[in-house]
């Protein structure tokens, strides 16, 4: 089995069709490998520690509706009851998206009005208020990325994310629904194929 | 210290999908130009993005930056083969579309015209969004780059079996799937780390 973890997700083996179509673009499929790795086992860890950003990788995951690639990040979580407090969070905070508002003005009329989501709180405080707080953003960079504003950023630095953890927990939730849509887009294709 | 947002100088906001050039306005303060380290320097790839509010945001994880840059630079500008460029260009745009990404929108629909020279296709989406009627192969690729956007992802074997149908390759329908999934990751920072505003 391959190293690469998009592969290793999507199943495609060495020396299958797939892999042979994937090769060609080398560099896209290695430097999505360099994004993985520099997100999970970064060179200088920086502010976020490694169990958050597993946690918060698995919860993008299960909210997706992906319980393997849920259980990839997860799994490495050594907190089991934190991992399973993950899945009931994601299990409460799965939606249907993209939703959301736009400015006002002719947009309007495609405005999707649909829910903030925010933890128990008994889920929250066995996520702790860092993790409680970047679950309550990774849902709404999930299902309704066009209701952004400074207020959401401004609720992550309260709960103790500093500029450059947002932007790590940023760079980790968009790479996640890349990553997740690759996979899935590959099985579907492996499958056809 | 707690940390504070910035808050944009006045401004006018776009209210619609546009081929127009916008400026984008951070939320969170980037590293200032001649406070870049070296390695936030080399996560930039490209020294005249050390003028850009955006990548200045970004460089704060280089390494992620550098990463993100390669996988973007190789699924959109890589020739050999595939889709072409013009229409991973259009898969950008249509996923920007759904997600509601007003400026990444703008950028992808410029180059889709740029590539494609088809103006008045382009216009259409950006006005009607992904379901309006072009063409059946871009129908196909703006259709296909729709359902892999919306969550629960919606792609399946009957996008496959269209995609084969208006004469997508096995590379091709690679790179549709990498270009779609790519703008998930893209829109979700430029909607979330800042606004888009009119020159």
């Amino acid at each position: 089995m391959s190293d690469d973890v998009i592969d290793r997700l999507a199943g495609i083996a060495p020396g299958s069709p797939l892999d042979t179509v994937r090769a060609r673009r080398s560099e896209a499929r290695s430097q999505a490998q360099a994004s993985y790795e520099a997100l999970f086992a970064p060179v200088e860890p920086g502010g976020v520690a490694a169990a958050e950003r597993f946690a918060l990788a698995g919860f993008v995951a299960a909210v997706h509706g992906q319980p393997e690639i849920a259980a990839h990040y997860l799994d490495q979580l050594a907190d089991k009851a934190l991992a399973d407090v993950v899945r009931e969070a994601a299990a409460d905070a799965a939606e249907r998206g993209p939703y959301g508002h736009f400015p006002a003005g002719p947009l309007s009329r495609e405005d999707a009005p649909g829910p903030s989501w925010h933890p128990s709180e008994a889920v929250a405080a066995v996520l702790g208020r860092r993790v409680a707080a970047g679950a309550v953003h990774a849902h709404m960079l999930v299902f309704h990325p066009r209701d952004s504003a400074p207020a959401p950023l401004q609720a992550l630095l309260d709960a103790g994310w500093t500029t450059t953890d947002i932007v790590t927990l940023s760079q980790l939730v968009a790479f996640l629904s890349f990553q997740i849509r690759v996979v899935a887009g590959l099985r579907v294709f492996a499958a056809a194929m | 210290m707690t940390e504070s947002v910035l808050t944009p100088p006045p401004h006018t906001v776009p209210v619609v999908f546009t081929r127009e050039m916008l400026d984008w306005l951070p939320w969170l303060a980037p590293v200032p130009e001649e406070e870049l380290t070296q390695r936030q320097r080399d996560g930039l790839k490209d020294p005249s993005r050390a003028k850009s509010p955006y990548f200045r945001l970004l460089a704060r994880d280089p390494d992620v930056l550098a990463a993100r840059t390669r996988t973007d630079k190789d699924i959109f500008y890589n020739t050999d083969g595939g889709l072409p460029r013009a229409e991973r260009e259009l898969a950008a745009a249509a996923a920007s579309r759904v997600n509601g990404c007003i400026y990444c929108a703008s950028v992808h629909a410029r180059f889709a015209v740029t590539y494609s020279k088809r103006e008045a296709d382009v216009d259409r989406l950006l006005a009607e969004g992904v379901g309006t009627a072009l063409d059946p192969r871009w129908d196909a690729l703006v259709a296909a780059a729709a359902a892999l956007t919306v969550t629960p992802i919606a792609f399946g074997p009957a996008h496959v079996a269209k995609l084969r149908e208006v004469g997508l390759d096995d590379y091709a329908i690679v790179d549709l799937i990498n270009s779609a999934a790519f703008f998930n990751w893209a829109n979700r920072l430029m909607l979330s780390l800042g606004e888009p505003a009119s020159p």
